[in-house]
């Protein structure tokens, strides 16, 4: 295809746009030609396109209006994979800023089924449900109504555009930067601030969110500096900054963010302009930045003004028009009025004028214009209606006509094909108020302006409220520590002026836009504060004025205006709403950027994990652990092969990876007295040598951690922790050490990872792993249960426990972590001939459970004392101190009726029961039932062949031998109350 | 201490190296550590078998004949020896006044080397490394995206990045991504 026109609104002689360079590119599929550097607005303006979107509540046909980020209307769908996957696509991107490039498809959002005829259109119809507070008032009743028919049709309604529906495939980066001083906004207050900061050697950061640096100054045709054209102004300043090897320079790059401590979110778009995009490059660069210094330099937004259908396509706002044409060579039409309330619109159409556009007429609000300006427009020939005002349009795709109420009120339809107004500039001052900054009301020129920042920054230009250029020159140099540049300024236009509220009488019956993106007229603002909305932050969120992306760049003022004018307050009592970060709206892949797929959060391994892998397990995750959780042989399900990875345990052995139990040394002539202090245990009576279960508390006297603590020398400890709990084990005990008991003289140093830990259980791991050890004699005589050694194992240095969680004869050997797979190795070719196996996490926690141990955090849930658990017997009674004891006396934690850890046999051994179910004493009692308890564990035991269970229980300890009821879902379960211990209850095996 | 044996020894990120036009990573070879933890008599102790000064200020470092010491806190030093095997360090005998554990094989280490590797780290890393915020022969305890790390300059554009070993594969496949984004 080719485009249906060759660009008929391309102005030859203007913009900075090189005419030989032709992008193509498609609209709603239709195919269209625009200019390397484009804008999709421009663009689409060039060919003569205005109408490129439906508004969000009552479809309205909506042009563009702004030339800048502000842009509320023309918000589109852009898809960026030559195959239209789906994964490529974002919505809601503005005309205005989105470059265009070779072959992207552009679509229109919100209606259906075209742009020309939009269905959906007939919410305009209705509008009268639609009222400011609708969601509040229409949506209340039938109550039934509301799951099938309002609900529904509000989540249709809310949003705009369509998500992605595949996976981003694109990389996004992310940068850490330090500066001195952070300039965010590359017009001529962000230049001049750059070129005096440069000059005194510091580190610069300079970012724009535009294409190229310059601002308006891009835009602006008349004026000089020094003798220069703005732009060669601008032109000469980039270059003399992009020789500085201290200045970094990011175009399209907005500082969206102004955080804590000077810290600033930048973000860069790196590819969305590009058609074939270098694969290696991210889409998107996040620049997170630590600042000394925080120069804002963001300009003014321009206002529009507020009257009946201001929102038709062809009306656009002053500044946006003077842009097209100046920077993209792009006229808005053939036949412009101009409808103003200051003297900048007076410069966008004599610009127009020159470039051949015909100015139907210039409609300004004030009763007084500068006389220069008026001798301007009379030599030009064009016609300027003081005093007057717009108060409605005709056309409704496109604008043909305005209709005027004149100074002597009559009234005058004038026939135009696009109409650019202005009410003025608004000082942006998001980033400040993001800094914590309060903006002040200044009386005098209505407007709200940056103060003090609490942050070390600064604003500059006109987002200070600064309305001409020498005095922003001044700003910027003093900004940075310089003095006033001395440069001769001329034909500067001042921004000064303006007005904030309705425009004209016609905003009080028809449908006057405040707020585009949301759809909120003047009417829904004055009903608001009529149904009792007095503070702005409630007129807000009654509206929604102001909560689209754009944040109400253009429509708060006017919203506040109108506020405060029906309330006959001044307008900082009305309020000003707090701005939030993003300033615009940013991807979620920029927030994500490397932390996604592999590397959201690390995933740890031990040096077994790779056998493991080799041979067949399944693994689950532990914390950021990957632990193998059953070997699978061919043909088995978990069941089966936990079964007989049980069985095998049980009667021949088993090797396990305990790598990832967490590990501490604790060293120091005071160890053994930290010990006493951190666990409920006592330690004095441990000789080296020896192990010992202890379990930890916080001072609450609720179960913190638990482990097996070697003791190696009278001053060192090898402590171990849960898999989950090593990191907080460690900062718990260092808290302690640090703050509580300074005066001890003992060290921690996390082992965890320093070993790799191999469990061998079983009737036979002694005869497994004898052969393997040299320097130890582990005979059951010389080595018996709960005893550790440093010795040799496969001739590497070893830490060897005799130790069991599963109730077998059990040892836990610890080697260096990169001998730990070739250790294992030899042992398994040793145990597999013995008929033992490899067992992974599943089978350890039933073979625990048999036993009675507990699992801290499945068993435990911090509010288990140790007394709840079972577990008396290792809460020292004689010692004067330990983290917990005086929690564990509190008057609650002594009380009957506390739940205690108790087993469950369900009278069907065939059922095993859900963990986390509730268990109730009256399955027959009314619901809701008192619940007495739950299920903390629950398996099928193999080797007992039936189910067995462990819960914590009202009073439990007393219970033992009660039926009590486990209410499902379809059926109630019956179970007896009985004590932990499962298997083995003598003990006989784990000493053998 | 080992002698002449046969168990094979693994560690993790064997042998990776990617490089570009301006950064390379690559993992460095096994050496010994030690967690140092000291009083300040401790510290005069234990330097008597280090045959060099522990550095006392924060982020400073001290080597000789390719041993290492990092400053990480008040009485905390990582040793590391790149020439000789595991728990080479670890004094014989009992000290009351200072810790010394080894911890050759939790930790590895990634050299990343190259005018791009400030900026390397910079992808995940917050900590300013200027030259002039972290001069060569400074060290920190910090952290590359969401992984504990022990970053130490050993010269202009060369750094050492210790890390637990199973975070290893993390670091290694972060540290190759951002490498892409160098050059800027």
């Amino acid at each position: 295809m080719t485009p249906s026109s060759k660009q008929p609104y391309r102005a030859k002689s203007h913009g900075a746009l090189n005419h030989a360079r032709t992008v193509r590119f498609t609209f709603d599929g239709k195919p269209y030609e625009g200019l390397e550097g484009d804008t999709l607005a421009s663009a689409l303006l060039a060919n003569g396109v205005h109408l490129m979107g439906r508004s969000f509540k009552y479809h309205r046909p909506r042009g563009v209006m702004s030339a800048g980020v502000e842009e509320p209307s023309a918000l589109i769908g852009i898809s960026r994979d030559k195959s239209n996957s789906g994964a490529r696509v974002q919505p809601n991107v503005r005309a205005s800023v989105q470059e265009i490039y070779d072959g992207m498809n552009a679509v229109s959002q919100n209606r259906f089924p075209s742009l020309n005829f939009d269905l959906g259109a007939v919410n305009s119809l209705l509008a009268p449900f639609f009222a400011a507070g609708f969601y509040y008032k229409t949506f209340m009743w039938p109550r039934k109504a509301w799951d099938k028919v309002y609900e529904p049709f509000i989540r249709r309604a809310a949003g705009l555009g369509e998500s992605p529906t595949e996976t981003d495939p694109d990389r996004y980066a992310n940068r850490f930067e330090h500066c001195d001083v952070l300039i965010i906004g590359g017009g001529a207050a962000g230049l001049m601030a750059a070129k005096t900061a440069a000059a005194k050697k510091q580190r610069i950061i300079l970012c724009d969110e535009n294409p190229s640096l310059g601002g308006w100054l891009l835009a602006d045709s008349d004026v000089t500096i020094d003798g220069k054209s703005g732009t060669q102004w601008v032109k000469d300043t980039v270059a003399e900054l992009q020789a500085n090897e201290n200045v970094r320079l990011l175009t399209r790059t907005t500082g969206f963010g102004y955080f804590q401590q000077n810290m600033v979110g930048l973000v860069e778009r790196v590819t969305d302009h590009l058609a074939q995009p270098d694969m290696d490059l991210p889409r998107e660069r996040m620049w997170q930045v630590r600042a000394d210094k925080v120069v804002i330099a963001q300009g003014a937004i321009e206002r529009h003004l507020v009257f009946a259908d201001n929102d038709r396509p062809g009306i656009v706002l002053a500044g946006a028009a003077q842009k097209w044409l100046n920077q993209f060579g792009v006229t808005v039409g053939n036949n412009v009025g101009v409808f103003t309330a200051c003297d900048t619109a007076y410069a966008a159409a004599f610009d127009l004028y020159e470039a051949g556009t015909h100015i139907a007429v210039i409609v300004d609000q004030r009763a007084t214009v500068d006389q220069a300006l008026l001798e301007q427009a009379n030599e030009l020939g064009i016609r300027v209606m003081p005093n007057a005002g717009v108060v409605g349009v005709t056309g409704k795709l496109r604008i043909n006509g305005i209709k005027v109420k004149t100074a002597s009120g009559s009234e005058e339809t004038i026939e135009v094909d696009a109409l650019i107004t202005s009410a003025g500039w608004t000082p942006s001052l998001h980033l400040y108020s993001q800094s914590r900054g309060k903006p002040i009301w200044d009386e005098a020129s209505q407007r709200f302006l940056p103060g003090q920042s609490p942050q070390a920054c600064v604003s500059i230009g006109a987002c200070n409220g600064t309305n001409d250029l020498a005095t922003t020159f001044a700003e910027a140099a003093k900004a940075t520590g310089g003095r006033a540049p001395k440069l001769e300024i001329e034909n500067d236009v001042s921004l000064a002026g303006g007005t904030i509220g309705m425009a004209s009488e016609s905003a009080e019956t028809g449908k006057a836009f405040v707020d585009f993106q949301n759809d909120v007229t003047a009417k829904d603002i004055k009903l608001a504060v009529r149904e009792g909305m007095h503070s702005i932050e409630h007129v807000k969120r009654y509206t929604t004025n102001g909560m689209a992306t754009d944040q109400g760049k253009l429509s708060n003022m006017h919203g506040l205006s109108i506020a405060a004018k029906m309330l006959d307050k001044p307008v900082p009592e009305v309020g000003l709403t707090t701005f939030r970060a993003p300033y615009t709206p940013t991807t979620f892949g920029s927030f994500v950027a490397h932390a996604r797929g592999t590397l959201f959060d690390p995933s740890r391994k031990t040096p077994i994990h790779e056998w493991a892998q080799e041979n067949g397990a399944e693994f689950e995750p532990v914390s950021l652990w990957q632990r193998a959780w059953y070997f699978p042989r061919p043909g088995e399900d978990m069941h089966e092969a936990v079964d007989r990875e049980c069985r095998t345990v049980r009667t021949s052995a088993g090797v396990f990876d305990a790598s990832t139990l967490g590990k501490i040394e604790v060293v120091g002539p005071d160890a053994a007295a930290f010990m006493n202090i951190m666990y409920t245990n006592g330690w004095d009576k441990l000789k080296p040598g020896r192990a010992k279960y202890g379990i930890m508390c916080r001072e609450d006297g609720f179960i913190y951690d638990d482990g097996v603590v070697g003791k190696l020398s009278d001053t060192r400890f090898h402590v171990t922790t849960t898999t989950g709990g090593a990191p907080r084990v460690l900062n718990h005990m260092e808290d302690y050490l640090q703050t509580e008991f300074p005066d001890m003289q003992v060290w921690l140093t996390s082992t965890t990872e320093q070993w790799a830990t191999i469990a061998v259980q079983g009737p036979k791991a002694r005869e497994i792993i004898q052969p393997l050890v040299t320097g130890a004699d582990i005979s059951a005589e010389k080595f018996p249960h709960m005893s550790v050694v440093e010795c040799q194992v496969c001739g590497v240095p070893a830490r060897l426990f005799r130790i069991s969680f599963t109730g077998e004869l059990g040892f836990e050997i610890n080697v260096p972590a990169d001998y730990g797979r070739a250790v294992w190795e030899a042992i398994w070719e040793r145990a597999e001939p013995a008929g033992a196996c490899a067992y992974g996490t599943e089978t350890m926690h039933v073979l625990r459970a048999e036993k009675g141990y507990i699992i801290v955090g499945q068993d435990t849930d911090g509010t288990v004392t140790p007394h709840d658990a079972g577990l008396s017997w290792a809460v020292a009674k004689s010692k004067p101190d330990f983290v917990g004891k005086r929690g564990l006396q509190r008057p609650d934690l002594t009380a009957s009726g506390r739940r205690q850890l108790v087993g469950l046999k369900t009278s069907d051994p065939k059922k095993v029961v859900q963990e986390g179910a509730q268990i109730v004493a009256d399955p027959e009692q009314a619901i809701p039932m008192k619940m007495i308890g739950f299920v903390t564990s629950s398996y099928w035991s193999g080797t007992l062949e039936r189910s067995i269970a462990m819960a914590v229980l009202e009073d439990g300890f007393a219970r033992m031998g009660e039926t009590l009821y486990i209410p499902m879902e379809d059926e109630v379960i019956e179970v007896e109350v009985e004590g932990t211990v499962f298997y083995d209850p003598s003990g006989e095996k784990i000493n053998g | 201490m080992v002698e002449a044996t046969p168990t094979k020894r693994i560690a993790p990120a064997e042998g990776f190296r990617v490089a570009n036009s301006v950064v390379s990573i690559e993992t460095a070879k096994p050496a010994s550590r030690i967690s140092l933890r000291a009083t300040s008599a401790g510290a005069r102790s234990f330097e008597k078998s280090l045959n060099f000064a522990l550095p006392r200020k924060p982020a400073e470092t001290a080597s000789a004949k390719g041993r290492h010491a990092l400053w990480l806190g008040p009485d905390e030093w990582l040793l590391i020896d790149e020439a000789n095997p595991d728990d080479s360090m670890v004094p014989r005998l009992p000290n009351k006044q200072f810790s010394a554990v080894d911890v050759s094989h939790r930790n590895m280490a990634f050299i990343v080397a190259g005018p791009g590797a400030a900026a390397t780290l910079n992808a995940a890393c917050p900590r300013n490394l200027s030259l002039a915020a972290f001069p060569v022969k400074t060290c920190s305890r910090t952290v590359l995206g969401k992984a504990e790390i022990v970053l130490y300059r050993t010269a202009r554009d060369t750094f050492r990045v210790e890390c637990w070993r199973s975070y290893a594969p993390y670091v290694r496949d972060l540290l190759a991504i951002a490498s892409k984004d160098a050059h800027i």
